[in-house]
This record gives structure tokens, sequence and C-alpha cells, in this order.
């Protein structure tokens, strides 16, 4: 280690080229790059990793066969199951409970409360986890939240930013339900004793978003879904909801007639499952950065391996604009330790700017999150004015210091802490010094495709947060995710609580519809080497996975 | 064949060592670490993390957001010559030569049940629910264990006088891993008790903004519904008119 010489935590030769950010910036301090027209957003977007020849392909079979994805999303959903029929007994039901609710997000969380809330007893909803409760992308959201609620804002203005976030391609009726519910999800934060950043005459502090033309983003510091989702589980815990951690999902359970009633857990410690038949059930497992699509590093936590989109594909439900998919601009590039990890947009919402090898700012900072990528990747790639690391990536500046010149000292420390901390543990001061981006995997846009209600088309199948298709159409914005969860969590568990008390008959419980998937693959002539879900991605050395034996 | 050079395959070969691993020739630099006790050699310069999956392990427990915010990866270890314990986030923190290092997969903690509606705004609801606040011997041992460098300590004893504002403040960045709990000789579950401090503060303290409330008033009222039916039937082309005709706030 000792041969490479580092200064304020940089490889020296990064540093020197650190020092033309720093000369430039006093020329740039009051100047953006303007907005892009429709036209250059096209024209930049073509190298957008969802836009590039490459990478997708055709679904060959079910409910979207014939429709385009990415081809690590296509692997898994033309893959086997991970059990057979024979060997499950489905006979002995282990949870028999009104509502099932699987992943323990902020959308899965937010469910149980307001199902809760509807009247089914805690004893009779079960949410079960595949790690520890809370182990999810929410709580690492650190932007904000958007909510329109200042007196200049409006849920249409809110509405048509999302719309065009999203290219026009989002559920109308879904998206109005995100954005009228907004104002209602920051009054239940503050019941519920949430810290939400007020200014001194206790009106909230409200910032920017990329794509957004009001200032409506609210946040906790850079702990915003941290905040959020600690206070929500805290509520959960208060009720005595019944939960489960380390219980993945490894299969739907249907009632014969095609809706869906239950679930299989497996223990991943012990290696036996568990029965669950609910009345209802609510996906919110997230989403897919684990997958490292199209190589990509990514933000999100350790489980997102698109587990909910598999299960509810095999029942036969609806999938939407699963083809897009979000790379957040700004992702660390270096120090090596953190690439891909998260430096969320409210930096640049709140000044920095992205700048070239050349100290030039190339790029408005707040266009969205597909166009601000793009900009990045031409930025490097194809204009050559990227800055490489010790181990061969590329990447621009994020001009820290600036958003500290422009706000004054302090506020990095103050407004963004989590991140302040992680670049001091790597010696990087990013006051000081700026930081190095490029796109990181980030978010999927698209999902399960759901109703205002967070329905299904399989009769008693729910989603909520990342795992749902629609709302956000094919690019979702800033701080409509974290609300996302809280919108349709909060619906979901109430029109789940409504379903469940409607059903009067319940079938038995089968696994037909796993049967019926298996022969489709077969008919396919898909080969049994691939099983779905994965659960957990693969990061062990390659020289010992090489001499790996299987004893017991 | 043209698609071998294209920008995607330049980039994902560039992102090659964090998707797939690291090449063991294209290590340089090696270090000797001691997982539970047994000697692996991992390459320099990942985090504790990465260098224990490296040697093989599979994380089930142990690893969650793996970015420094859930807390799941609180770590011990000593280094070989040292006598001091230290504590780290292993995703968050460089494996060095000569760490014995050790995961905590759980840390046991009793919460407090409460409603927060119902509880009175004052200490007395704070030792109500855990009355072990006052066995607080301020030892600093929970500070030095933080791996968020909170001064935990401070915390405790501004809980103990029942200064919400104060507990709020120092505790908002706990991410809740549990090491000040393990450590702790009086047996606090100090996170637990922030929690229900900053709800306490946040439930009473902050005000809800009075635009907040003409807001919901508005749509309740049904202020939007006019909008709402000429926006959502819109076609696309009416709805990207619309959209190129927004006005942007200044700044």
């Amino acid at each position: 280690m000792a041969e490479i010489k580092f200064i304020r935590g940089y490889p020296e030769y990064m540093h020197e080229l650190i020092n033309i950010v720093h000369k430039t910036r006093t020329k740039r301090k009051d100047y953006d790059p303007p907005a892009m027209s429709k036209e250059e957003r096209e024209e930049v977007l073509k190298l957008h990793p969802d836009y590039a020849p490459g990478g997708k392909r055709k679904i060959s079979i079910g409910q979207n066969k014939g429709d385009r994805g990415p081809n690590e999303v296509v692997d898994l959903l033309e893959a086997y199951p991970l059990i057979e029929e024979e060997e499950i007994d489905l006979s002995k039901i282990d949870y028999d409970v009104d509502i099932l609710i699987i992943g323990g997000g902020l959308a899965g969380t937010s469910a149980a409360i307001w199902a809760n809330s509807q009247g089914i007893p805690p004893e009779k909803i079960l949410l079960t986890n595949k790690l520890r409760h809370g182990d999810a992308n929410s709580m690492m959201a650190e932007g904000g939240t958007q909510a329109a609620d200042r007196p200049n804002d409006s849920p249409l203005i809110h509405f048509l930013d999302a719309m065009g976030g999203g290219h026009f391609a989002n559920k109308p009726d879904v998206l109005k339900a995100l954005v009228e519910d907004a104002p209602l999800i920051m009054h239940w934060l503050l019941e519920l004793g949430a810290m939400i950043d007020i200014e001194e005459n206790k009106d909230f502090v409200e910032k920017w978003g990329g794509g957004t033309c009001r200032r409506r983003m609210h946040a906790c510091r850079d702990y915003t879904g941290l905040e959020e989702l600690r206070v929500i589980r805290d509520e959960f815990r208060d009720r005595k909801i019944s939960c489960l951690e380390y219980y993945p999902v490894i299969e739907l359970l249907t009632d014969g007639e095609g809706r869906a009633a239950g679930a299989v857990l497996w223990n991943f410690e012990t290696g036996d499952y568990k029965i669950v038949k609910a009345k209802a059930t609510i996906l919110a497992t997230g989403g897919f950065g684990r997958l490292h699509i199209r190589g990509f590093p990514t933000t999100n936590h350790y489980g997102a391996t698109c587990d909910g989109v598999v299960l509810a594909y095999r029942v036969g439900a609806k999938l939407r604009d699963v083809d897009t998919v979000q790379y957040h601009p700004t992702g660390a590039a270096f120090p090596p330790q953190i690439i891909g990890l998260l430096l969320t947009e409210k930096l640049r919402s709140m000044g920095a700017q992205p700048i070239n090898k050349d100290g030039e700012a190339f790029v408005f900072p707040l266009e969205p999150r597909d166009v601000e990528a793009s900009s990045f990747i031409r930025e490097c790639y194809i204009r050559e004015k990227g800055i490489l690391t010790p181990t061969g990536m590329r990447g621009v500046w994020l001009d820290t210091p600036l958003l500290e010149l422009k706000n004054g000292e302090g506020t990095i420390e103050n407004a963004f802490p989590g991140m302040n901390r992680m670049f001091k543990r790597f010696d990087i001061d990013m006051a000081k010094d700026p930081v190095l981006v490029f796109p990181t995997l980030h978010y999927q846009n698209g999902g399960v495709e759901t109703d205002p209600e967070g329905k299904t088309n399989i009769g008693g199948l729910f989603v909520a947060g990342e795992i749902s298709g629609g709302v956000h159409g094919k690019n979702r914005l800033m701080g409509n995710s974290t609300l996302d969860c809280m919108v349709f969590g909060r619906r979901s568990g109430i029109y789940a609580a409504e379903y469940a008390k409607a059903v009067k008959r319940r079938g038995k419980l089968s696994l037909e519809h796993m049967k019926k998937y298996v022969n489709m693959l077969k008919k396919a002539g898909i080969k049994p080497e691939r099983r779905a879900p994965i659960l957990l991605p693969e990061y062990r050395g390659k020289a010992v996975l090489a001499r790996m034996i299987d004893v017991f | 064949m043209k698609e071998k050079k294209s920008i995607m395959d330049r980039i994902a070969e560039s992102n090659k060592s964090v998707i797939t691993g690291i090449d063991e020739k294209d290590i340089e630099y090696w270090v000797t670490t001691y997982i539970m006790g047994k000697a692996y050699k991992v390459p320099a310069g990942l985090t504790i993390m990465q260098a224990m999956e490296f040697a093989g392990y599979r994380f089930v427990r142990s690893a969650g957001c793996r970015a420094g915010f859930c807390g799941a990866c609180a770590t011990v270890y000593r280094k070989a010559g040292d006598y001091k314990l230290q504590t780290a986030m292993a995703c968050q923190t460089r494996v060095e030569d000569g760490m014995f290092l050790v995961q905590i997969p759980f840390a046991p903690g009793n919460k407090a049940l409460y409603d927060i509606n119902k509880e009175e705004y004052n200490v007395g609801t704070l030792f109500k629910h855990y009355p072990e606040l006052a066995r607080c011997v301020s030892c600093n041992t929970c500070t030095k264990a933080c791996p968020q460098d909170l001064e935990v300590m401070d915390y405790i004893q501004d809980a103990i006088k029942g200064d919400f504002k104060a507990v709020a403040k120092e505790s908002f960045d706990c991410i809740q891993c549990g090491l000040c709990a393990i450590r702790c000789p009086a047996d606090l579950v100090q996170y637990h008790i922030a929690q229900l401090a900053r709800r306490m503060y946040g439930r009473y303290e902050c005000q809800e903004p009075e635009h907040l409330k003409i807001r919901l008033k508005e749509i309740e009222n049904g202020k939007y519904k006019e909008g709402w039916d000429k926006f959502v039937n819109a076609s696309i082309k009416k709805l990207e008119k619309l959209y190129a005709e927004r006005d942007r706030e200044s700044d």
C-alpha cells in the first residue's frame, strides 16, 4: 500500500487534477450550463444503458411474452423454481393469517401499520423479511421525499414533473394517487414523530430535485430513509404485529383458482420451510440492483435481487416497464472500497456541479436522472474528458467544495453527515476536495403492474414500492421512491385489509401455477440450468469457489 | 465483433472487480487478517466485508445495505500487539494486516412498547420505559464503541436530564447497530432509548407547518378535482405541451 503516495485521500496524479477544479471554481460559481432541449436530451439518451445497443432480449414465456427486458432479469424469469411440488407438504399450515406482507422496507412496514389501523388484528398480519426487518433500499434513501405542500406548488405540478421525468409512460391514475397522497404522508410522518428538517419559522425545509420545477424535497439531513424507516418500524413494533426475519419467500401459493393465497417461506439458517396461508398477500420486496445489470455497480442493499418480480410472474402477474433501469448519475467512483455507493442528488440541488477533467461545468446539474447520467457517460467515453482511477474506472468530478462556498462553511458537515462520514473514513474531505462520480445502478423503474389501490391482475395479490410498475413510467424522479413506498404501502395495506375482510370461501393451497410455469419453460426449450429467486448475489472469491466441495 | 468495443462493454470491463471479484493476478498488495482466529491472505484495500467474501464467506447475517446505513455488519476486532478492543462497520472499514475480527450477528435488546400519542412529554416517560437509565456510570464505553462516532454517553446524560432536543440531535445519525448496548457495563440499550426520545421530540416539538395544513384542507375540499379531470385523461401530446410550458420557480 505504501507504494502509492496519497494526498488527502487521493493518489498524487488525481490530486493534481483536483487542482484544476479548484482553479476554475470562482469562475463557475454563478454559472450553470443551461438545461437541455428535448432534442438535446434525446440525442444524449442514446448513450444511456437502457437505449445503447445490446443488453436486452425478449421474454419467451408468460404474461409478458415478447416484451423486452434486461438479460439479467429475463434470465431469472426464464429460470426454474427452487422447489419441487412433491417435496412440499401443503396440508400443514404454519401461519394462517389475513394478510401476508413480504418485505420489511418502508412499503411493507407501512402496509402492516395501515392494515392494522383498518382493524386487522396484529396477530393476523405477518411481515416476513429475507434479511433483518429494515434491511432495505429504503434505509439508504438520502435525498428526500417529494410532497407538493407549498403555496406556489400543487399536486398537479408534481404530477407533470413526474410525467415528464417518466417519459409520459406513467399510469396517470396511479401517479395521481402518488402525488395527491403526498401531503397526507408528510402529516403522518410528523404524527409518528419523524424529525423532518424544518426552517426557523417552522416551515419545512424544501429543496430542489432533478426534473422538478418547484422546491418540494423534504429531508431528514441526508439520512431521510433511515429516519423514516426507523420511526415507522418503531411504530410497527409498538403495535405487536407479527414479524419474521431471515425467512425469504421462495414460492407464492395460490388457491387453485388463480388467486394468491400465501407463500412458502424458507428458514435461511436451518434450511426448513414454513407454509403461510393468507387471504391477501402484499409483495414489497424492492428492486434488482444486485443483478448488476450491464455490469454496473449499484447503490442497492445486499438483498435487492428481483425476487418479488420472479415470484409474481410465476403466478401470472403482469409486468410493465421492466426494460427501464435507473442509473443514478452520482455513484462513487473512488475510493475503490465504496464504488457504486450513492451520493445524493441533493448535493447537486444545493449547488455542487459536475466538472470534467479540464475543470469545465459541462451539464445542467439537475436534468432528470437518465439525462444527467448519459451526459456523464458522454463526457467520459465520447469526449474523453473523464478522470481515470487506479482501478481503471472513469468518472467526472462532483464539485462539493462549491456547495460549501455557495451555502457557507459547515454546510456539508451539517446537511450531509452520512456522506461526509463515509468519505472521511477514507481520508477524503468532501468540503475541501471534489469527489469522483460515475453512474451507478440505482432503481427498478418498472415491475409488477399496479393500480391506484396497489392491486395487480391476480386476485388477492398486492404490490407496493419498488417492485411495482406504472407509477414512475420509464424513469423515476428523486424523492418519489420513499414517497411511493409510503403512499402505496398505505394504500395496499388499506385495500388488502378490505379484500381480506370480504373473503368468504378459501380454496385449498396449491402449487399448480408452479407446475404450469415449469411446463411452459420446458415447452420453450429452456434447460433447467438456472433457478430463481436467487435470494442473494454471489461475491465469494473465485479461487475459493473453484475449490469448494459439497460435504453436508 | 463490433460489439466487443462498445461503450457499454468498456464500462462493464472497468467495473469488473466490483461485480465479479478481483482476479488474483491483478492483486499487488496482500494483508493477512484473522477471521474468527483463522488466518486468510486477502488483497489490501478491501473493506472487511469484501475481504471476508474474498476469503470465501457468504453472508446471510451481518450484511445489509453495504453502505453504512443499516448497522447489520457490526464488527469487533483487536490488532496484534494492541490491547484495545475496537469496533467497526465491516462495509465501511478497510481491512488491515493483523486484524483479529468477529462479527456480531445479532444484538439482543428489549424495546419498550408505547403509544407515542399517549405518552407525556417529560423525562418521566424515558424512566418509565427504561428505568435502567439511572444505572449509567458515565464510563464512556458506549461512545468509544460507536462506529458513527456519536457522543453516546453524552446523549444518555441528556436523557437523564430530560433534554429531548439534545438527545434527538446527538443521536440522530444512529444506525442502531447495537455495539453500544453490547459494551455497556450498566446494561443500557442506548439506541432504543434514543429512538423513544427522538420520536417524542419529533412528535411534540415539530409542529405541522401552516402550509401543509392548508394543502391538506384544499385536497380534502376537492380543490384539484377539475384539474385532475383534465390531466388524468389528457393525451400524451397535451401532457407534453403542459410539461414544456411549466415555469420554474426561481432559486
